[in-house]
């Protein structure tokens, strides 16, 4: 089959490589029919990701039919339509009890390599570093589902695959963001980076009763979708400081809740941004945490200050002493996917969320390559890309 | 109490102490304190056979060192390597997970290196794992502590290849939170080519080994199978 394997950083090729096989009882087979490239997919694209080797296959956003299942699938049969989480999650561990999908305790099965790091480790992810369990991802034209008989969910025929799609990460994940910030009445929630999470947490902070929901960003097209999504105010970061501005727009109190959507590669500038660049090069620091720092400046006093965007390892410069003096609630993690599709689902069929307005290109897969380049660097207007294998 | 000196204490055969320290050895086994902290100063072999047999086996087990083993000790050249880890598995009751595991011929299902454990006798057990460069290591285990449904202690027989001891232990944890499994072992590696390659085996190794091997039953245990990436296709040449 072909599939889209990492060689190095700002090296992906579409490869020939072999089918995937049913490994163990849980297993499924899909063919997958849209698969989509991330923006924690960048970070192993631009070489922040450790422990990814070459060759590996990459991808977590991705759905398909299934074509094949172990001995122990009994809920899923050939030719159902599905999309795959992309924490791959045992569903019997204490944490997927838990609803925790993504700390899952059963699906990292190369663990030792991220505790001496971490403690103790989270799911497995597909396409995401050994690290993460080195799974096969799905930018590919078939890929191998561990415990299938809990991830994959079923999605009906009348919804194209651009709508459903996203339910597989990036819808989940800004829901999970904004659900994170326990929005009350009158709560205004200002959002760090308009891609597709941020665009889906400011949809999702409305749909959860936001009174105004802030976009942040600086590519003018992404702040467009923004204010498509329903965001009531938009702010351009290189024309105007998010900061003093947020506090003007709320009474001087800042945002009761602060969404950073963008994580480990945020783009600072002035001269923060400056020294983030020079620690991250030489590997002092792994990740980039200007919009961090920012949203916990500006959030206010008792506010919430929720992470979907992805962090890898270790920033510094985190403004702690005001977090604590001003009582900052701190909320992260992978998605737990699993836990929010069925309201998600009846939401896309409601017509509350149109997940399509953030896709903008429509790629054969042999085009990866090119996507992840135009992915990167902002290019044609790209918020979003979809591959067809 | 706890200045007196392991070489003291092997000189003073009829020594009392013996007998407490089969208590107090027995309580850290069963109790929750960090197993491996008590024992710093002396082996695990000594300690699970004064908690088995009291003080006899206590003083048999620790009395015959040879005069190199004696040396060893005092420069800390082959010294025993301990490990220590604990999982716990939420679904299944201590019970369940003692009779899995006190069936020794399931362990090489989890423990990859295994390559068989025949049971040769109520107590003994016959181990075989493969090592580095091709090498197989052999040696016949004696369960030396049996508790119903909380522990199994086994050494291995004077002249094995390589010198292990250790416990599993099984117990309850807070209300709804499953069974903790706790694993504590000490290897011995002889000198050699052999003792090489299960110093590989065993020694840099083995406490990601034994990690890895405690992972591995839980995931059995819960999820009924054990996550792998191996054989999956990738775009390496
Ligand atoms: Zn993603
Ligand atoms: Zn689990």
């Amino acid at each position: 089959m072909r599939a889209v394997c990492w060689h190095g950083p700002l090296d992906v090729r579409v490869d020939n490589v072999p089918d995937p096989k049913i490994l163990n009882p849980r297993d499924a087979i899909i063919k997958i029919t849209s698969t989509a490239i991330c923006g924690s997919d960048l970070h192993f694209y631009d070489g922040y990701i450790p422990s990814m080797m070459p060759g590996d296959i990459v991808g977590h956003e991705f759905m398909g039919e299934i074509v094949e299942v172990g001995p122990a699938v009994k809920n899923l049969k050939i030719g159902d339509r599905v999309i795959i989480p992309f924490p791959i999650s045992c569903g019997n561990c204490f944490f997927c009890r838990k609803e925790q999908w993504s700390l899952c305790d059963n699906s990292n099965h190369q663990a030792h390599l991220i505790e001496p790091l971490y403690g103790t480790s989270p799911a497995a992810l597909f396409g995401y570093s050994h690290f993460f369990g080195g799974y096969a991802g799905g930018q590919a034209e078939y890929a191998r589902v561990p415990f299938a008989d809990v991830g994959p969910f079923k999605v009906p025929d009348h919804l194209s695959d651009d709508q459903v799609l996203f339910l597989t990460d990036v819808l989940a994940t800004g829901y999970m963001g904004a659900e994170n910030c326990n929005i009350q009445p009158g709560d205004t929630v200002a959002v760090w980076g308009c891609g597709a999470v941020g665009l889906f947490a400011i949809k999702s902070a409305i749909l959860l009763g936001a009174e105004r929901v802030i976009a942040i960003d600086r590519f003018p097209e992404r702040l467009e979708k923004a204010a498509m999504m329903g965001a009531h105010e938009i702010i351009n970061y290189e024309e105007i400081d998010p900061g003093e501005a947020l506090k003007e727009m709320t009474g001087g109190r800042g945002p009761d809740a602060c969404i950073d959507a963008v994580g480990m590669e945020a783009h600072g500038i002035g001269p923060e941004g400056v020294y983030d660049k020079v620690k991250q090069a030489v590997r002092m620091e792994t990740d980039r945490p200007y919009v961090l720092r920012q949203a916990i400046v500006a959030c206010r006093k008792g506010g919430t200050v929720s992470l979907p965007g992805v962090y890898g390892g270790f920033v510094d410069k985190i403004p702690i002493g005001a977090a604590m003096n001003k009582g900052l609630t701190f909320k992260m993690g992978q998605t737990h996917v699993h836990k929010y599709l069925p309201t998600l689902l009846s939401h896309i069929e409601n017509g509350d969320i149109d997940p399509t307005i953030v896709i903008s290109h429509h790629l054969p897969l042999d085009d990866a390559p090119r996507g992840y380049e135009i992915f990167k660097h902002k290019r044609e207007n790209c918020t979003k890309i979809v591959l067809k294998p | 109490m706890e200045t007196v000196s392991g070489g003291n204490q092997e000189n003073q055969p009829q020594n009392p102490q013996g007998v407490s320290d089969a208590e107090k050895w027995g309580s850290l086994i069963t109790g929750g304190a960090m197993v491996l902290m008590g024992l710093s100063q002396r082996s695990l072999r000594g300690a699970l056979m004064a908690m088995a047999g009291g003080a006899m086996a206590y003083h048999g087990a620790t009395a015959d060192k040879s005069l190199t083993d004696k040396v060893a000790d005092a420069t800390g050249l082959g010294k025993g390597i301990k490990v220590e880890k604990t999982v716990t598995i939420i679904n299944k009751t201590p019970e369940e997970l003692y009779e899995f595991w006190h069936n020794f011929e399931n362990l090489p299902t989890f423990m990859k290196h295994l390559k068989s454990v025949t049971v040769t006798s109520p107590t003994r057990s016959h181990w075989v794992t493969s090592a580095p460069f091709g090498t197989e290591v052999e040696w016949d285990a004696e369960i030396v502590a049996d508790q119903p449904n909380k522990l199994i202690a086994w050494a291995s027989v004077e002249g094995s290849q390589v010198d292990n001891s250790g416990f599993v232990r099984f117990q309850p944890g807070p209300p709804g939170r499953g069974t903790e499994v706790k694993v504590v072992m000490e290897y011995n590696p002889p000198g050699g080519v052999v003792g090489a390659a299960i110093a590989k085996l065993f020694g840099e190794e083995a406490e990601q080994q034994i990690g890895d091997e405690l992972r591995r039953f839980k995931m059995l245990m819960e999820a009924g199978e054990i996550a792998t990436t191996e054989g999956q296709p990738s775009g390496r040449k």
